[in-house]
């Protein structure tokens, strides 16, 4: 299956990429697709997306690194937001 | 409750806005807006763009789910949110926030509490652009209580 993962804001730059698909087996957790990413990118993808102050949201909605995405998700990482 | 919420580049009207949530209803007793502008010294350095990002589709939801969740609280019968994004400069506005209430204690405390929620929920990032470069600014700890004094 296909998830669609995006980030934002110094989080996108220190990536240097607004959105990636990863192809994932059956119903992963984030966790999961936090280790492959740091596996096809380098290790650290791995300390960037698990920073404490990372938020991570499943389509729109906030979510923790236990939640199990499926075929078509959109998965975000992004840091605390400073809007308004 | 009447809905209204925009992202987007353009600035806005206050007159229409205004107007727009008095014709709302007849009901309409109390009209509170905030507006929010760009400042032109942050921690002491001169800020010559600020730019505005935002998650496409989540900002929205989330700004939906702040207004329903102001309306569950107080009486609202019109409430309208516009937040700018792209490249902002010193004095431009960035945020509106305006509520229609048939009193004002319920306009008052609705329009602040978006504001607060707005701050700490929805997803906007601001990068600064000064003399000496650019800085993605960070959440403010008076904001985070701000909105968590609301419980």
């Amino acid at each position: 299956m296909t998830v669609k993962i995006v980030f934002f804001a110094n989080l996108r730059e220190a990536l240097g990429v607004d959105s990636v698909d990863l192809q994932v087996s059956g119903s992963s957790s984030v966790s999961t697709l936090i280790s492959q990413l740091a596996k096809r990118y380098s290790s650290e993808w791995l300390e960037l997306l698990t920073a404490e102050n990372i938020r991570i949201a499943v389509n729109h909605e906030m979510i923790n690194e236990d939640a199990v995405v499926v075929d078509g998700d959109e998965v975000a990482f992004f840091p605390p937001v400073t809007g308004g | 409750m009447e809905k209204k919420i925009q992202v987007q580049k353009e600035t806005f009207d206050l007159r229409s806005e205004y107007d727009h949530l008095r014709s709302v209803s007849l009901k309409v007793g109390a009209v509170v807006t905030f507006t929010g502008t760009v400042r032109d010294l942050n921690e002491d350095e001169s800020v010559q763009v600020l730019h505005l990002e935002h998650y496409p589709g989540m900002t929205e939801r989330e700004l939906d789910k702040i207004l329903v969740e102001a309306a569950r609280r107080w009486g609202v019968i019109a409430a309208t949110v516009i937040h700018r994004v792209g490249d902002l400069y010193p004095g431009d506005e960035i945020v509106f926030v305006g509520v229609a209430s048939q009193h004002r204690g319920d306009a008052f405390a609705a329009c602040s509490f978006v504001m607060d929620y707005l701050k700490t929920r929805a997803t906007f990032w601001k990068k600064e652009k000064t003399q000496e470069g650019e800085r993605w600014l960070t959440t403010r700890e008076s904001d985070e209580t701000a909105a968590d004094a609301w419980g």
